[in-house]
């Protein structure tokens, strides 16, 4: 089985580029399909119905949605494997911008909209640093130069990565992601499977649900608005 | 700088949306080449470049195929942008990146690996000959109107992306002069795709491309037969443009028009 984790910024076409996926492999593979998200998703219904297959979601409600998929990544496996699924995809909510969803053992796909404003790629950094493919949608809604000036950004993020410009809706330019995933290889040992990189370290009382304002009144990591970076106060 | 390898573009027919074939064999375009595409919304125009820009191969809802010299395109023509030798210029008029303009432009020419520094002026230069409305290099991009965002999206593509092919999309809709691009890239023996509703931009191309559900339904090619209309268009044009410009800068249009 092949695992293909998606993730990118809310309504970046991250289910229309699944929808392009299970169109073009849906008749020759059986594929599974798992959202994970914060509070709602319909998208486990939606493909359901289109498609007629496998769906799953899961809310990762007080949990970073990023931490919430890796946590619950080894029964999704098994449970795509109960499915018979030749290929099972991940949709991550993608809001943490700090944290990367990405497995090893699977196909990192970044989505991102075209139209999101030239800043994106800088502002999701690690989701883009550490994916092996972007995927740029809404190409339809711009021309020629905004175009190569977009792509220039996700390079400046991570000169390696991989780049297809799609118009998701239409499914133009999925040539290079269906044969990106025809190679990708499957899963050889899940109890082996990691999360690429170190997730920030991040634990504050503002994590366990203190709720008062201002650093003085907190331990762990805290914040100040001028001065060092990251500081550690024991409690 | 792929001028020279490009000799000719071939589309290859596909089917409409009652998969039926369309009515053409192959339509060939070469350096120099200009057409129109005409049909009413809805017909496929769009999707008919996009099928070029993306050089399709039987894989689109059009199941058209595009050769570039006779043979399927090597990937680097789709897939590097640098290499890529057709350019779109979309329906959209507004750019919605948060840069200036010359911040824009340095970025297009940075990500080309292009070491001339007069190239940011010169496409703004040239940008400000398409449309009325100055282009100044400190503004945002996102707050240039639609047909100076069609000005410069277009004077990049001659002067930046400098792709043998230009492909525009409705281009009339957002106040730009539409004669002088159209010259202008003849000059610089650009092949332009038009797709358009506008009398003169048709008759000033040399074929015309007939849209019909979602297939090619014919292509005319005039060869002189229209020039007596396209003289009358041109005159048509100057004085609506005349007209546009003087009502802009609030004057009163009265007595003789037709001069
Ligand atoms: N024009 C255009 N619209 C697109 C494109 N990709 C997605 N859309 C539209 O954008 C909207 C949001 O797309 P989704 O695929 O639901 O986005 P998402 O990333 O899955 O959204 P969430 O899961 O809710 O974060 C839908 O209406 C899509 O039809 C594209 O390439 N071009
Ligand atoms: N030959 C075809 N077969 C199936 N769908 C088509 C075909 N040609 C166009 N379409 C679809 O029809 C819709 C309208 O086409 P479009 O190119 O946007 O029209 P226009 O630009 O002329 O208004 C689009 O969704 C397009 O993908
Ligand atoms: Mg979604
Ligand atoms: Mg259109
Ligand atoms: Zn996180
Ligand atoms: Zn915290």
């Amino acid at each position: 089985m092949k695992l293909i984790i998606i993730a990118g910024p809310p309504s970046c076409g991250k289910t229309a580029v699944v929808k392009q996926i299970i169109k073009n492999k849906g008749n020759s593979q059986q594929i599974a399909y798992l959202k994970i998200d914060v509070t709602r998703a319909f998208e486990d219904e939606e493909l359901k119905q289109e498609f007629g297959i496998p769906t799953k979601k899961v809310y990762s409600g007080d949990l970073c949605p990023d931490h919430a998929s890796v946590m619950v990544m080894k029964d999704a496996i098994e449970w795509a494997g109960e499915e018979r699924a030749d290929i099972l995809i991940v949709e991550s909510a993608g809001l943490c911008l700090r944290c990367s969803p990405y497995t090893t053992q699977s196909l990192g796909i970044v989505v991102t909209s075209a139209v999101n404003g030239i800043n994106t790629p800088l502002k999701m950094a690690p989701m883009i640093a550490l994916a092996d493919m972007a995927v740029v949608t809404r190409i339809d809604l711009v021309s020629q130069a905004e175009k190569e000036v977009f792509r220039e950004r996700i390079k400046e993020v991570n000169e390696d990565i991989d780049i297809i410009e799609t118009n998701a809706v239409q499914g133009t330019g999925m040539r290079y992601l269906l044969r990106a995933i025809e190679e990708c290889p499957d899963i050889h040992d899940p109890d082996k499977i990691n999360l690429r990189g170190a997730p920030p370290l991040g634990v504050c009382t503002i994590c366990i649900g203190k709720t008062d304002i201002g650093w003085q009144k907190h331990f762990g990591v805290i914040r100040k608005l001028d001065g060092a970076d990251y500081l550690y106060r024991g409690d | 700088m792929n001028s020279e390898m490009i000799e000719e573009i071939t589309v290859l027919s596909g089917k409409n949306r009652s998969g039926e074939p369309e009515n053409f064999d192959e339509i060939i375009i070469r350096p120099g080449d200009t057409l129109s595409i005409v049909g009413p919304t809805g017909s496929g125009k769009s999707a008919f470049i996009t099928d070029i820009e993306i050089f399709a191969r039987n894989d689109t809802a059009t199941g058209r195929t595009i050769l570039v010299n006779g043979e399927h395109p090597p990937e680097d023509y789709i897939r590097d942008p640098a290499k890529k030798p057709v350019a779109l210029i979309t329906q959209n008029t507004k750019c919605l990146a948060d840069l200036k303009v010359h911040e824009f432009l340095e970025m297009h020419i940075k990500s080309r690996r292009i070491a001339e520094t007069e190239l940011t002026g010169k496409t703004i230069d040239l940008a400000n000959e398409f449309t009325g409305e100055k282009i100044h290099p400190d503004v945002k991009m996102t707050a240039l109107s639609g047909g100076q965002t069609r000005s410069l999206m277009v004077a990049d593509a001659i002067t930046i992306s400098d792709t043998p092919l230009i492909l525009l999309d409705e281009v009339e809709n957002a106040g730009i002069f539409k004669d002088r691009v159209i010259e202008t890239l003849k000059e610089y023996n650009k092949a332009l795709i038009f797709v358009t509703h506008d009398p003169m931009v048709s008759l000033m191309s040399d074929r015309r491309i007939v849209m019909k559900n979602g297939g090619v339904s014919g292509v005319l090619e005039p060869n002189g037969r229209e020039d007596e209309a396209l003289l009358k268009v041109i005159e048509l044009d100057r004085i609506m443009c005349r007209m546009r410009e003087q009502i802009r800068a609030g004057e009163m249009i009265c007595g003789q028009v037709f001069t």
